[in-house]
């Protein structure tokens, strides 16, 4: 495409298929604890 | 649903429900104004007709373009996450806020703590409670073999020898049980000593270091009992530990802005070029309206010219390749949490608990001294399945405000703890949190863009 950029391939759908292994980190262990940030923690897998 | 935004030149796109981001131009941009799901393949006449800046052409040819994402599930793609409904259940426990200490040795005076007892007296953590704690973890967690416990108060370094026959204990237990843990410390820094940072960079995999940035604006707030600022004492001790830190461990330098720092992009850049510090977060005071250096909406304009700047340093050091990390502006947007982590959020009550020192478990470190949050005890083995399952049920898709939201695969749902102070009800939105929240992401993302570009497409 000429214009458009797409930044991602866009994989949450199939994420959700093959997610909730639930060994992930807790949020609010990370650095937070005041401010619930999700998006930013890593997947284990 | 799509949000689209402009931010310091970049027309973005977020296709919410797949998760894709686009870059575009100023036509598109202008075209999606007037579409709406479902697409037809050809250019819809009474579109182009409103559009008369344009070509026929170009219109045409961005039109086709923004369909073939469409037909790629890349735009306007539609939300099929009910299907995850039933897997919004009760969980196992794996993580724990350990409140080694309800006591403190700073007068921090933006404190949600209320100064380190969470107004419940001041104590410290018994090893017994904390031996139970690690026991009822290893239990709870039943499958899940990552499990965490940090360790929090008050301040946990008064507490230090608990900590350290807390970490002993726990690691005793791990092959038996086939667990890893993974430890975590939050401190203050003020008992910092060579000892204790030895054992924290053996022992855990994260350290959030309390400091927030520059001397005057750490010392304003962040004071001992007799009120004087703590900065020069712990800055040293912060260094040698960071230093002397495996790159492959965590750590965070942990600030807090209030309304007295609204220019808190210099108490970053402090932390990063004047004491040499690259893991930084610095986050928004949770506080009641009412106190003096509390946010309000009013600061918001103010807030988020700040946001933008600091983005902008940010992209600026990447490119110069001496950048720094930025907690709320992390974001992987192709490795990131998978759709039930974030439908789920934050996992407080239900995978994630706070123990106090009397052996009391509350939902998460922020409702702990709520009586009423108060869902169940070590010492008798109580623990309220129905509060547990209420808040396994408090995802993005229990919570009404979250739904419409552009943001809720990201923050999945906020804090649960904030809704229940400043709203009553944790399935209620606390909309000051959800804006800055939002405008965080705006710049993440808008800092993704930036750093792509000149990059194949």
């Amino acid at each position: 495409m000429k214009h458009i950029k797409t930044l991602n391939k866009a994989n949450l759908k199939e994420t959700a298929a093959k997610g909730g292994c639930g060994e992930c980190q807790a949020s609010c262990q990370s650095a937070c604890k005041t401010s619930c940030t999700v998006a930013n923690q890593k997947c284990e897998r | 649903m799509i949000h689209k935004y402009f931010l310091n030149g970049y027309y973005i796109v977020l296709d919410v429900h797949s998760g894709a981001v686009h870059v575009v131009d100023k036509i598109h941009y202008d075209l999606l104004d007037h579409l709406q799901a479902p697409l037809s393949p050809e250019l819809p006449a009474q579109v182009a007709e409103l559009l008369t800046s344009y070509s026929q052409e170009d219109l045409q040819e961005a039109y086709g373009e923004l369909y073939a994402l469409y037909e790629a599930g890349q735009l306007f793609s539609p939300d099929d996450y009910e299907q995850y409904r039933d897997m919004m259940v009760s969980a196992p426990i794996k993580a724990m806020c350990l409140h080694i200490s309800h006591d403190c040795n700073l007068r921090c005076k933006y404190c949600f703590a209320s100064t380190g007892d969470f107004g419940t007296g001041r104590k410290i953590m018994p090893l017994e409670i904390g031996k139970k704690a690690i026991d009822f973890l290893l239990v709870h967690s039943k499958g899940r073999h990552n499990l965490e416990v940090d360790f929090f108060g008050g301040e946990p370094l008064m507490n230090f020898d608990v900590v350290k026959e807390v970490v002993r204990y726990a690691r005793s237990k791990e092959k038996e049980f086939d667990k890893n843990f993974r430890f975590t410390i939050t401190t203050n820094g003020v008992l910092l000593t060579d000892d204790k940072i030895d054992f924290i960079n053996q022992e855990m995999s994260n350290v959030v270091l309390s400091l927030d940035g520059r001397k005057e604006v750490n010392d304003r707030l962040r004071v001992r009992v007799d009120g004087s600022g703590s900065y020069d004492s712990i800055v040293p001790k912060f260094q040698k530990l960071v230093a002397q830190r495996s790159k492959e461990k965590d750590y965070y330098a942990r600030g807090t802005f209030t309304k007295y720092n609204m220019d808190f992009a210099e108490d970053v850049l402090h932390m990063v070029d004047d004491l040499g510090f690259d893991q930084l977060s610095v986050e928004p005071v949770v506080a009641d309206p009412y106190v003096p250096y509390s946010i309000h909406e009013e600061d918001f304009p103010t807030i988020f010219r700040e946001y933008e700047r600091l983005a902008n340093i940010i992209i600026q050091r990447k490119k110069e390749g001496r950048g720094f990390n930025f907690f709320h502006f992390m974001l992987d947007l192709e490795q990131g949490p998978c759709a039930i982590k974030r439908l789920r959020g934050c996992g407080c009550g239900n995978e994630y608990v706070a123990i106090t020192p009397d052996g009391d478990i509350y939902p998460c470190h922020q409702f702990v001294g709520q009586e009423e949050w108060r869902m169940g005890s070590l010492l008798d083995g109580f623990l309220n399945l129905e509060m547990k399952d209420m808040f396994a049920k408090a995802t993005i898709y229990g919570k009404p405000d979250c739904q419409a939201c552009w943001a809720k695969f990201y923050c999945s749902g906020g804090c649960n703890a904030n809704n229940a102070t400043h709203c009553g009800d944790i399935h209620k939105s606390y909309q000051l949190a959800c804006e800055l929240e939002k405008k965080r992401l705006e710049c993440a993302i808008m800092i993704k863009a930036a750093l792509a570009e000149g990059t194949a497409e």
